[in-house]
């Protein structure tokens, strides 16, 4: 289980690779939304190495913020205002 | 036995959310590397929550797994074609031998993005 979340730790370096290399600012956008799926990914594997239940509660919360922080970012990018 | 394919599904799930990070970072293009990314990583991230429900059953961590999983497989692809359109507004421009270009054919072979 531990080695699971050393892996996914890996990705989540591999898209800290991209978000601070990437030529455009689109590319950075891509890589924090990947980053924050995979850290939903790696809290939930936390939650059943640690038999704690309430920290799954936390992946749904942080899969919901990232969504709504994407969206308002892929609006600003196309050149709309939040309330269009 | 279910517990053997609980692991199998957290393995699955941990080697493709690998892969796509792999793609994202190998990749030439905002838009390969968009899409290598985003399907690897949300089968992956269901995968990882298909393994905890299996090995946990239906208990409260389980049950929300499971949800967690179903909002995923929705959100993730919307918020991705939404920062792809964003992006070809926006003016990022395709690699150079991209074969195939329907939204710009859409609009009678004319480039949205300016040239600078």
């Amino acid at each position: 289980m531990t080695i699971l979340i050393v892996l996914l730790s890996f990705g989540a370096f591999f898209c800290l690779y991209r978000a601070l290399q990437g030529p455009s600012i689109p590319d950075r956008a891509i890589a924090v939304d990947i980053m924050s799926v995979i850290f939903t990914s790696i809290t939930a594997l936390m939650a059943l190495r640690y038999r704690l239940a309430y920290l799954i509660d936390l992946a749904i919360a942080l899969a919901i913020i990232s969504f709504v922080g994407t969206l308002a970012l892929a609006k600003y990018l196309e050149g709309r205002s939040l309330d269009d | 036995m279910i517990s053997i394919l609980g692991w199998i599904s957290l393995c699955i799930g941990v080697g493709f959310t690998l892969l796509g990070c792999l793609g994202l970072v190998r990749f030439p293009d905002l838009y390969n590397r968009m899409q290598a990314a985003t399907k690897c990583v949300t089968l992956g991230t269901c995968g990882v929550m298909l393994g905890i429900f299996l090995l946990t059953g239906f208990t409260a961590l389980g049950v929300k797994a499971l949800l967690c999983a179903l909002f995923v497989l929705i959100t993730v692809p919307v918020s991705s074609h939404a920062l792809a359109r964003g992006a070809l507004v926006f003016g990022v421009k395709l690699w150079k031998n991209t074969v195939k270009d329907e939204f710009t054919d859409d609009r009678g072979g004319e480039s949205i993005i300016e040239e600078k």
